[in-house]
């Protein structure tokens, strides 16, 4: 068949001008169902804004949801190059705080750097673990990645409400949630750490996790675009007749992308837990997991992008719960319409704007392009 | 060289052309696909259009039947200009076409497939007594007989054709348009093909065929329509033209349609296939005990009908497929059901392979090229330190094999998907090629690809056997098993129905085997 050739179009309009119009017709729609409830879209917006980064508490608070988001978004992204929907991110997040959980309680005795560098790595390997089994029967019996994650999300709720209420709980209390650890396993804050140099800064729930988080993104993308198995993961990902052509194992790399994705979920245990709430609670994972879909989607499964819209997302629960703290008609649903709204215009409805988008650049510039001379 | 065939009386006086197109321009994006198309159709005749691959001639005729919308331009039928927006409207005006891949569902029967779109109301069987009625007197019209109860997925592939066909002459169409009809045919159904078309021609009815076969042209048609970079390069009387005059007007300059070689000279048994059985996904044996062995130096060539066993076997000798019974020695290596190799293994052993399907298993098209050309080959340390890809020594050799097999344009930081068939195809077989491989399994190395392109192609696998390498081709391309094989076999389900020399194989006979005939007077 002839002249199918897919044109090509500058990344800027697909990776930048798209989602940004997306974004801007989310928050236009926002703005339409603020004033239809009688507010002003417009102070709503700004209270949104600079309850997200109007001082330096807010946005640590900001950058601290947005670690989450990171770990998350990075996690689904990492099995999306492997054609893999790994939605099961929440159940190895929770699954992920429980070993970072069992480390502080069991060893909390060992010096403070040794116990948070087990408890790192125990996050990652519980929360392997956790996707191990979907990754497996994946790969091995072909049971649909989507079913098994979404049932091992239960799976991780249920054993962990069971650990909380008859194993783990803190003796004498009603309340189930572990003792709180001690403190020499606490992650550092980031404000203790800027405030040691002599600088100003807020008091918020930002911790060294963020640092992890970056390294991590630099360590994934070092992974997936410059290391041979990053290669056979993509190529598995994008065409596994190929890879079977070219001898590289459906299954093997299969497994071996959900175990990196269950690990980098995991590690929202070491900011949840280790950083903020020192002990295992129920539900710290808060829905963190299915925003990273929504998050490695934006951010077209590549780490600066998914840092962007991690900022975004981290930007709409800090700013949201500002806002319907300052004006309460705006209720904490009415934020979580904004953030649906963004999900779904930047997520559901990406393919819906983007030809369009792509069809007004190629008539503004195509044709000029077309007129040079082809070679 | 046959002259084309005389004109069939025409049966309307109206002098307008049945189908004719104005000024067509369409642009994808930045791609400018077809480019002030004008040509008209008369009445009554076999019109072709030629080109090579993204000429623009599929896109034209989308555009005819209503697919996309030309930019500019305009469509008359039979002289009334008309306004085509979709295909029921394109059937509305008489237009249907062919489809190169059939639009037909498989476990309906035949006249449930007629009636498909057409079904003219909530119940089912006053359509379908409608259809039979019909359909009995489409039979009797054309002799395009077929069973209507019958089911499509027991129906051969000239059969299914013969179905895509009275189902738009059921829509009522007057002008037929078909999209390389013959590509899955044997020599003999394609024939009978041709006998339907001039059959219905001579019933009046206008048929358009778009083909890259010179000899369909040359056979069939009464005009045809050379399209060469989205423009039409010449509109020509068959008759006033010959298959060189063409091939230049398609390629754009002069083309060697025959290959030059000197006789093979073999040497040791590279590959020794012994009753090798092969089943495809679904468990059905798709080889059958074959047997047979390719020399140092020489091209064997299998020839049959595709979907008669050669992909899996082909399959199976490149580690991509398991093996059932049976075993097959490479370089003196044993490799059976119980001993097998994957890919990686073959490939280190010296082989070399060139899949039948490259935007399925050749090429990861979405990759960049210079990533799709170390496919199978990421692991080499010159691609690969310890940990990290060396993207620097990646991109020199890339590009430096692209030069040397004129991939164009030479970028491998480009998408593989932006080049041509013909690049993409150049991007696998230098890839392959330049290991040096004491075998090269070549699957179909010309589909979709243009005229300029296959001449170097088929070049370059001579240039291998000469070498002293081994080369097993696959190929449903009579012309190109006849011009390169130094000895062919065809396959007809599964099995091997007997083997011939360069010098004794003709059209004829390999269609013959390609039916399933055993000859008898085998040399």
């Amino acid at each position: 068949m002839s002249t199918t050739a897919p044109t090509q179009v500058p990344r800027w309009v697909t990776h930048v001008l798209v989602p940004v119009s997306n974004l801007v017709i989310a928050f236009l729609i926002a703005g339409l169902i603020i004033a239809l409830i009688g507010e002003d879209p417009w102070q709503a917006m700004k209270l949104l804004v600079l309850g997200a980064f109007g001082a330096t508490d807010l946005i640590g608070f900001t950058l601290y949801y947005t670690t989450n988001f990171m770990f998350t978004g990075l996690a689904v992204a990492i099995a999306f190059h492997c054609g893999l929907f790994n939605i099961g991110g929440e159940g190895q997040a929770y699954v992920g705080g429980l070993g970072v959980g069992l480390v502080a309680l069991f060893f909390g005795g060992l010096p403070g750097p040794i116990v948070i560098l087990l408890a790192i790595l125990a996050s990652m390997l519980f929360g392997a673990a956790w996707a191990f089994v979907p990754g497996y029967l994946q790969a091995k019996r072909g049971s649909h990645v989507v079913i098994t994650t979404i049932m091992f999300n239960f799976l991780a709720a249920a054993m962990i409400t069971y650990l909380l209420v008859e194993v783990l709980i803190e003796p004498g209390q009603q309340a189930p949630r572990t003792a709180e650890f001690s403190g020499n396993t606490f992650l550092p804050y980031i404000h203790d750490i800027i405030r040691s140099l002599g600088i100003p800064f807020g008091q918020s729930s930002l911790n060294l996790s963020f640092v992890v988080a970056i390294i991590a993104s630099v360590l994934l993308w070092v992974f997936v675009w410059h290391t041979r198995w990053g290669y056979e993961i993509r190529t598995v990902g994008a065409n596994q007749a190929a890879a079977i052509y070219a001898g590289i194992s459906p299954s093997r790399n299969i497994i071996l992308a959900m175990l990196i994705s269950g690990g980098l979920a995991g590690m929202v245990g070491v900011n949840e837990i280790l950083g903020v709430h020192h002990r295992i609670i129920l539900d710290f994972t808060a829905g963190f997991g299915f925003v990273g879909i929504a998050v490695a989607l934006m951010g077209r499964n590549h780490p600066l992008g998914i840092f962007f819209a991690a900022l975004l997302f981290g930007m709409l629960y800090q700013g949201g719960s500002e806002l319907s703290f300052d004006i309460p008609t705006i209720t904490r649903d009415m934020v979580v319409v904004i953030q649906g709204l963004v999900i779904l215009f930047s997520g559901a409805m990406e393919h819906v704007f983007r030809p369009h988008i792509v069809n007004l650049y190629l008539r503004i510039v195509g044709r000029r392009v077309a007129m040079e001379p082809a070679e | 060289m046959t002259n084309s065939e005389t004109d069939a009386p025409a049966l309307s006086s109206d002098a307008s052309p049945a189908l004719e197109l104005r000024g067509i321009d369409k642009w994808f994006g930045p791609v400018h696909a077809n480019n002030q198309v004008s040509f008209e159709v008369p009445r009554g005749t076999i019109h072709g259009i030629i080109g090579e691959n993204g000429a623009g001639k599929s896109t034209l005729m989308s555009i005819a039947y209503g697919y996309y919308q030309a930019d500019a331009g305009e469509i008359l039928v039979n002289g009334n200009p008309v306004k085509i927006t979709g295909t029921q409207n394109a059937l509305s005006h008489g237009i249907g076409m062919v489809h190169q891949h059939f639009m037909l569902v498989e476990p309906f029967t035949v006249l449930e497939n007629m009636v498909l779109g057409a079904e003219s109301g909530p119940l089912l069987a006053p359509g379908l007594k409608r259809a039979r009625a019909e359909l009995a007197r489409l039979e009797r019209a054309y002799s395009l007989k077929v069973n209507p109860d019958a089911k499509i997925e027991s129906l051969q592939v000239g059969l299914r054709q013969r179905v895509e066909i009275l189902k738009a002459l059921y829509r009522g169409a007057n002008i037929l348009i078909l999209d390389e009809p013959t590509g899955v045919l044997t020599p003999q159904e394609a024939d009978q093909l041709f006998d339907i078309l001039r059959a219905l021609r001579d019933q009046g009815k206008t048929i358009i065929l778009i083909t890259h076969k010179l000899r369909e042209i040359m056979a069939l048609t009464k005009n045809v329509t050379v399209m060469r970079q989205g423009s039409v390069a010449a509109n020509v009387k068959t008759a006033e033209t010959s298959r060189e005059q063409l091939a230049e007007l398609m390629v754009g300059r002069s083309v060697l349609l025959r290959v030059d070689k000197t006789p093979a000279i073999p040497g040791a048994k590279v590959l020794e296939v012994n009753d090798l059985s092969v089943s495809d996904d679904q468990g059905i044996q798709r080889v059958k005990r074959v047997s047979f062995d390719v020399r140092a130096g020489e091209i064997l060539g299998i020839a049959g009908v595709s979907g008669n066993g050669q992909s899996e076997l082909l399959e199976a000798l490149a580690g991509i497929r398991p093996i059932e019974s049976g075993a097959f020695r490479f370089k003196g290596n044993e490799v059976n059901a119980t001993c097998m190799r994957d890919a990686q293994e073959m490939r280190q052993m010296g082989l070399g392979h060139v899949p039948e399907d490259r935007q399925r298993m050749g090429l990861v098209v979405s990759f960049l090229a210079k990533e799709s050309s170390i496919l199978g080959h990421h692991r080499d340390p010159k691609y690969t330190g310890r940990f990290l890809m060396q993207q620097k020594a990646i991109v020199d050799d890339v590009t430096e094999k692209m030069d040397r097999f004129d991939v164009r344009p030479s970028n491998p930081l480009l998408r593989t998907s932006s080049f041509s068939g013909g690049n993409q195809q150049k991007i696998v077989l230098v890839r392959e090629m330049d290991q040096n491989p004491d075998l090269l399994l070549v699957g179909q190395p010309t589909r979709g690809v243009d005229i300029g392109a296959i001449e170097f192609i088929h070049k370059r696998l001579i240039a291998m056997r000469d070498q002293g390498n081994a080369v097993l081709l696959v190929s449903v391309e009579l012309d190109e098993i006849m011009s390169l094989a130094d000895r062919i076999i065809v396959m007809f389900e599964g099995n091997i129905v007997g083997q011939l020399t360069q010098d004794e194989a003709d059209e004829r006979k390999l269609g013959l085997m390609m039916a399933g005939e055993q000859l008898s007077t085998a040399a």
